[in-house]
């Protein structure tokens, strides 16, 4: 039962992009096809939870048992570069062109704020690595959820008459605002 | 731009080298703020229990006490004068909060009767279940002076005295829950 | 490119925020008010300069291979030092800001400049560089926090000047994209006409 509110507070309630501002780079950089989006998200949740897994570990075998807790930012993003590093190279070999559709935003999972954040948020919500593992597999799937409904609309914003000023970026905001405004109404659920 | 190679030794070398520079430098900051931080994180404590409690001149932190209730620990901190009890400081939580927990500072006086409320921590939408706070809202100061023997503590839409925040009565019914958890514990075993 | 140049790009031309769109996490997440964009803002700074004026100085020595996971050392450093100093000297703002201090490590920003112009200029311009790209991220989370603070609060650095809660939407998340959309119509107008 706590993994299913874990769940659907990650996808719905706490959206990891509509509201708590994570992700949000290749959110406005990759939303604009739907296959670019799922392809993204795939790579995004095999980061993400292998990524929480290992930081769990690092966290409570390494970090809290010699106190450098001070280490944590240090170590959480080496263990995510070395990760993407790697998806990068198996990718390479099992599917060069999902590789090269997602191009320079492979790489820049690294600094995509929410596989720091989810990795840094399982810590601090004190979970246990079950939990951990749950929670970031919920938050992919929230971002993905966030992401493959805005490419939607974005695909149709495209073929919109706008002024010219609102055109690409400031319209998918506003978008992105309406789209939070409709996720608000998740609130209270759990 | 680079002078030296990308060899497997070179490599090796600069991420050692600078993670070992970069590992010392953190550690000597770490032991300049460790005092600090710790002091920080006393002060915020001290701020919200005399936020609550009558006069005191004891060091509330150095006497606290813990209980263990509902899979959690609530904190008790007398505050004593003169060596007489003036009141006691309860750090209690819900977790029937509408966004989660919230963490509450109960100051009872040695009978049980509520002196003040404070919150702690809570994640309650800004606008609704936020005028909890003090500074938000009077919806907190109708529990002073009031004994719970007396004075309900549940909303009034399930039959008790207190007025809910309009539109926030989830997060109304969570503030009742970690008030009686902590008048609760209390009374049955904290007064110390 | 002149020092003044190189300082002053940072604020409309190539600002960080409204036409490189880097560095959006804490843009939105921190913006509810025009203190926390400045606490933000100026943290950022801090770790800007900083690794641009390590990774400038030691640029000669890094194996191209390694260099990524050499800035992102440097980085993540100045950002422990940071959340550290603010942990112990303004513990009001570390709770206010709370997880996006320690994102600001992954601020596209700060690798973007350490990897763009860091590692290929030297000192002077590196840290020029990092102070004006900083102080124009600053600039943009002043402007965007102050704009959701006025409309959603009505008070500004905590002033207030009306009574009770303004148009709330904008201290919560969608109002933060919102506002950031219209603000980015904006300054492109700005950026149009004098260029």
């Amino acid at each position: 039962m706590e993994y299913i509110i874990i769940i659907i507070s990650a996808v719905f309630v706490n959206n990891i992009v509509l509201a708590k501002f994570l992700g949000i780079c290749p959110f406005f950089g990759v939303s604009n096809k739907v296959e670019t989006a799922i392809g993204m998200t795939g790579a995004v949740t095999f980061v993400m939870v292998i990524a929480t897994i290992v930081t769990y570990l690092i966290q409570h075998y390494v970090l809290e048992k010699f106190g450098i807790g001070f280490l944590q930012t240090i170590m959480f993003i080496l263990v995510i570069a070395s990760l993407v590093q790697m998806v990068e190279i198996i990718l390479k070999k099992v599917s060069i062109t999902l590789y090269q559709a997602l191009g320079i935003f492979l790489p820049l999972i690294t600094t995509n704020c929410a596989v720091l954040g989810v990795a840094i948020l399982a810590v601090q919500n004190d979970y246990n690595l079950l939990e951990s593992v749950v929670f970031s597999a919920a938050n992919a799937l929230g971002f993905g959820l966030a992401l493959v409904t805005f490419s939607g609309i974005r695909e149709q914003l495209d073929l919109l008459d706008l002024p010219k000023a609102m055109e690409g970026v400031p319209i998918a905001f506003v978008v992105a605002g309406l789209l939070a405004m409709a996720f608000m109404g998740f609130a209270g659920i759990v | 731009m680079n002078k030296v190679e990308s060899t497997f030794r070179n490599m090796v070398l600069t991420l050692f080298i600078v993670t070992l520079v970069a590992s010392s430098a953190l550690g000597f900051v770490y032991a300049l703020t460790k005092e600090p931080i710790e002091a920080a994180r006393l002060a915020k404590r001290t701020r919200a229990i005399t936020d609550v409690l009558p006069e005191y001149d004891n060091n509330p932190l150095s006497d606290s006490y813990k209980l263990a209730a509902d899979g959690d620990t609530l904190y008790f901190y007398p505050g004593t004068m003169n060596g007489e009890l003036v009141g006691t400081a309860v750090e209690t939580f819900t977790t029937q909060g509408f966004s989660g927990e919230i963490k509450l500072m109960v100051g009872l006086l040695p009978d049980g009767t509520i002196n003040d409320i404070s919150v702690l921590e809570h994640k309650e939408t800004p606008g609704l279940g936020d005028k909890m706070d003090k500074k938000k809202s009077d919806f907190s100061l109708q529990f002073q002076g009031k004994d719970p023997m007396d004075f309900t503590i549940s909303v009034t839409q399930d039959g008790g005295d207190v007025q809910a925040i309009t539109a926030s009565t989830v997060s109304s019914r969570a503030f009742c829950d970690a008030v009686i958890r902590a008048y609760n514990a209390y009374m049955e075993g904290g007064k110390q | 490119m002149t020092q003044w140049k190189n300082f002053t790009k940072g604020f409309f031309k190539e600002n960080a925020v409204f036409v490189l769109f880097l560095g959006l996490c804490p843009t939105l997440g921190v913006t509810n008010s025009a203190i926390n964009g400045m606490g933000m803002g100026l943290a950022t700074t801090f770790v800007l300069v900083g690794s641009n004026l390590v990774v400038s100085l030691i640029r000669h020595w890094i194996p191209d291979k390694v260099r990524i996971p050499t800035f992102i050392v440097v980085i993540a450093s100045f950002v422990t030092i940071v959340e550290l100093s603010m942990q112990a000297y303004v513990p009001d703002l570390f709770d206010e800001l709370g997880l996006f201090i320690p994102l600001i490590v992954v601020n596209c920003l700060i690798l973007g400049r350490a990897e763009a112009f860091a590692s290929r200029h030297n000192l002077v311009s590196a840290i020029v560089d990092g102070l004006g790209m900083g102080l124009g991220f600053t600039m943009a989370l002043v402007l965007l926090g102050g704009v959701r603070e006025i409309l959603g609060a009505g008070s500004i650095f905590g002033l207030k000047f009306i009574n009770g809660d303004g148009i709330l939407l904008f201290v919560l998340a969608p109002g933060a994209f919102i506002a950031l959309g219209y603000m980015i119509v904006l300054i492109n107008k700005i950026n149009k006409k004098s260029a």
